[in-house]
């Protein structure tokens, strides 16, 4: 098999996989720093090499609106946001999965405002942790490439039939040019079955979605859709296995570097893994048992794997790039501890705020964490210690 | 299986996104219980012009077979709708007793 390897704006690389997957309604509206994708899918569809509805809403309401009713009726439907567009559509956002509507949507993590800002970190995707996606984080071009296909596969699946967000840091991943392994449209046939939607709004078959639930049926239709969202990690580690027979690149909800005898490991999610890994190497060659754990998979929370993953870990180092304000520092770290708390020989968790709205984190600066995390020793760390990293006090 | 309550289904038994597949089944639904005023029709002063009918927003009024308009109460909110468009003040909206 040839290889199609080409040197592309991450954007560009997500929009022509958008397109490959064949969609049938894009309804977005342009934000830094996802402007790119959607501005190149409307070339794409006004050039007529996608048969798609493209609808250039007024708001990111507006946008996740369209993209319930269109993938209603059955259409393949995508968006893509940022930060204040993901806020704005936030109503819409929560409705979605309770009507197990299979949207896909790319988030360019930037930061929430204020101070106003189009940087990249996480606060935007943590604002809706509990929406009830299906959320994943992608570490390079290549994984945003193979993740939209996984996302459409996953998404429709009619065992799963939920809205699916990939995660890509803003600017970081959004306008770096890369080399990405384009798939051959073949290869998207085998993966991606066409789109039989498990309910559609269709006069031959009259139905009701998104009615109102009263009070002697709400907590059920919560739980419902509580246990689609945990039962979907069966089908995406199917989907991820059947990636991985097709390209090669096999995807885990936990990935690990350099963990198996690590002592202390880094926990990273999204494109800080790359430059982790980087630290964690030059500290290996000082002979320091250093590892790093990155979660791929956010929601549905991969709790089995992620403790067997750091099993004999003494200390995990946590980076988050989203503050909970008044709240016990950052929200990975908090889920980390929730995850760990009661298990035998819980590993010490070192928590460090990094990394908002763009400010650069280097090699070096991963090494200091590790450094500064070295005196933490258990039962002098509690649930809400964290240092905000850097911080000019 | 053997077909459970209806009205209280448990969480595996709703359809997948909670789909209504019966078409007009929201007649099923008891709105009158949020009323808390019932209107009441004055026999002697109702010219049965239906305008009361006309008007209900929620379809609650019929004829009855003396040919006199009145409320579903299995249905009527009690919005007190009737009582404001009755062009003879026959509709007096009455406090419901707890």
């Amino acid at each position: 098999m040839s290889i199609n390897r080409k040197g592309i704006e991450v954007s560009i690389g997500a929009a022509d996989a958008v397109a490959m997957a064949d969609v049938d309604v894009i309804a977005a509206y342009p934000i830094t720093p996802q402007t790119h994708i959607v501005e190149h899918l409307s070339e794409i569809v006004a050039r007529g090499d996608l048969d798609a509805e493209f609808i250039p809403v007024e708001s990111e309401h507006s946008a996740m609106s369209v993209c319930c009713g269109a993938s209603a009726v059955g259409a393949r439907t995508f968006t893509c946001t940022s930060s204040q567009g993901l806020a704005l559509m936030n109503e819409i956002v929560f409705i979605a999965p309770c009507m197990r509507l299979p949207i896909v949507m790319i988030l360019a993590n930037r930061s929430l405002s204020g101070p106003l800002s189009i940087w990249n970190d996480h606060s935007d995707v943590m604002s809706i942790r509990d929406c009830g996606w299906i959320q994943v984080f992608t570490e390079n071009g290549q994984d945003v490439f193979d993740h939209v296909f996984f996302a459409f596969r996953v998404a429709e699946n009619p065992q799963v039939s939920l809205p699916v967000i990939v995660n890509m840091d803003g600017f970081i991943l959004t306008h770096m040019i890369e080399a990405i392994e384009y798939w051959e449209p073949e290869m998207v046939r085998r993966y991606l079955p066409e789109f039989k939607p498990v309910n559609r709004l269709h006069p031959d078959k009259p139905v009701t979605m998104g009615a109102f639930g009263m009070p002697n049926i709400f907590t059920e239709a919560k739980k419902a859709q509580n246990e689609a969202l945990l039962s979907s990690k069966v089908e995406i580690l199917r989907a991820w296995k059947e990636m991985g027979d097709i390209t090669g690149r096999y995807y885990k909800p936990v990935e690990s570097y350099q963990a198996d005898d690590a002592e202390t490991v880094f926990l990273t999610m999204g494109s800080l893994s790359e430059t982790v890994s980087i630290a964690v190497d030059r500290l290996r060659a000082q002979g320091k048992a250093v590892g790093q754990i990155k979660l791929r998979l956010w929601r549905p929370f991969p709790f089995e794997e992620f403790r067997l993953a750091v099993k004999n870990v003494k200390k995990i180092i946590v980076l988050d790039r989203a503050l909970s304000f008044g709240g016990p520092g950052g929200p990975v770290a908090s889920e980390i501890r929730a995850a760990l708390y009661g298990e035998q020989n819980m590993p010490v968790v070192a928590n460090f705020v990094a990394g908002l709205a763009g400010r650069d984190v280097t090699v070096n600066d991963y090494i200091a964490m590790y450094e500064k995390a070295e005196p933490f020793a258990k039962g002098k760390v509690r649930q809400d210690d964290y240092i905000i990293y850097g911080v000019r006090e | 299986m053997p077909k459970k309550n209806i009205e209280e289904p448990t969480w595996r038994e709703l359809p997948v996104g909670c789909v209504i597949s019966e078409p007009g089944n929201a007649c099923r639904y008891k709105t009158g219980d949020w009323r808390s005023m019932r209107p009441v029709v004055d026999k002697e002063k109702c010219i049965r012009c239906g305008v009361c009918y006309l008007f209900c927003p929620d379809m609650a009024i019929y004829k009855n077979d003396e040919g006199l308009f009145v409320a579903d109460l299995y249905y009527c909110k009690g919005c007190g709708i009737c009582a404001r468009e009755c062009f003879t003040g026959c509709i007096s909206m009455i406090p419901e007793e707890e």
